[in-house]
């Protein structure tokens, strides 16, 4: 399947639900909103005709101060699906509201979400609801705050021995 | 001065011309430089030529910690584990720039030149350095060695 079919058969199927899409370097991106993000998931992993098996990368952005994004949600999900059966691939993104950073958890979709998740959670500090083990992934539990949120201070070092900054 | 020192002298420079061609190293290997160590290590640039041929993986049978590789502040307290686990007496090198200012990873995750959770003897920068600059450190370490008072 093409890019635009993927699309538009996603279009099809929840019609309002889809809030947009875009093609960036032929990177074929659908925009949905956090409540039906799941059922969106769901579908691509369940459809005949998608069959997107494969939870090729899952990430978050801090639009803190992006231009011209100042009355969007702060952060986005975003999910990058392969299918290896079709070989074709989509991109799925969703906003997260600041005060409310909850995302439900894609593990029971795709085991790879469990690893991916508590490393959004380490990052950018993005709970993801029912995750069965949200640590943080990458970096120690002592750390305080979430480094690639743009509001993290760049000098800001947090080292476990040794003089701090 | 007197017979004693005249002893103590002689039997430093032994002690030192034996060291500094018996360095058993413990290669703390976390990045990229591994690739350069390696090459040094092998046979083309040998550095066994200047006796530091066998690496002992365990630090309580090494003499001189090589640090190679970025050490992010996760990594430090293991670093400085293994430091403290090794005998008397003990040297450190710096392998590369990471090791001996954090280089390009000035961010969060990277402790900002080793010499901040233990002593440094030898810096050997670049990104990674070359064969010829790590055997340049490994000489200059010998030299170190060498001289001065030894501890036994």
């Amino acid at each position: 399947m093409q890019g635009p079919d993927i699309l538009a058969r996603l279009q099809e199927r929840f019609g309002a639900a889809v809030l947009a899409t875009h093609a960036e370097h032929g990177d074929h991106t659908l925009l949905v909103g956090l409540g039906t993000l799941l059922e969106v998931l769901r579908f691509c992993r369940d459809d005949a005709a998608l069959q997107f098996d494969m939870l090729m990368d899952l990430t978050a952005v801090d639009y803190l101060t992006y231009p011209g994004r100042e009355d969007t949600p702060r952060f986005e999900v975003v999910y990058h699906l392969y299918s290896v059966p079709h070989n074709h691939r989509v991109r799925i993104k969703a906003g997260v509201e600041e005060d409310a950073p909850v995302v439900p958890t894609a593990v029971p979709l795709w085991p790879i979400a469990n690893w991916l998740e508590r490393e959004v959670w380490d990052m950018y500090g993005l709970r993801f609801a029912e995750h069965p083990d949200l640590r943080r992934l990458l970096l120690y539990e002592q750390f305080e705050g979430h480094p690639l949120r743009k509001d993290y201070p760049v000098t800001r070092r947090q080292p476990l021995i040794g003089p701090r900054n | 001065m007197g017979v004693a020192d005249f002893f103590t002298t002689k039997l430093d420079a032994a002690l030192g011309w034996a060291r500094k061609y018996s360095i058993f190293q413990y290669p703390f290997v976390t990045a990229c430089c591994g690739m350069e160590y390696m090459a040094t290590a092998c046979s083309h640039y040998d550095v066994d030529r200047f006796g530091a041929g066998l690496p002992r993986f365990s630090p309580r049978q090494a003499d001189v910690l090589f640090v190679v590789g970025t050490i992010s502040h996760k990594m430090a307290p293991v670093l400085r584990r293994v430091y403290d686990q090794m005998t008397e007496p003990k040297w450190v090198v710096a392998f590369g720039v990471c090791t001996c200012t954090g280089g390009f990873y000035d961010n969060y995750a990277t402790v900002q030149g080793i010499d901040t959770i233990l002593p440094v003897d030898v810096y050997i920068p670049g990104c990674p350095p070359r064969p010829e600059s790590v055997l340049d450190g490994l000489m200059k370490l010998q030299d170190k060695i060498a001289v001065g008072r030894q501890r036994y």
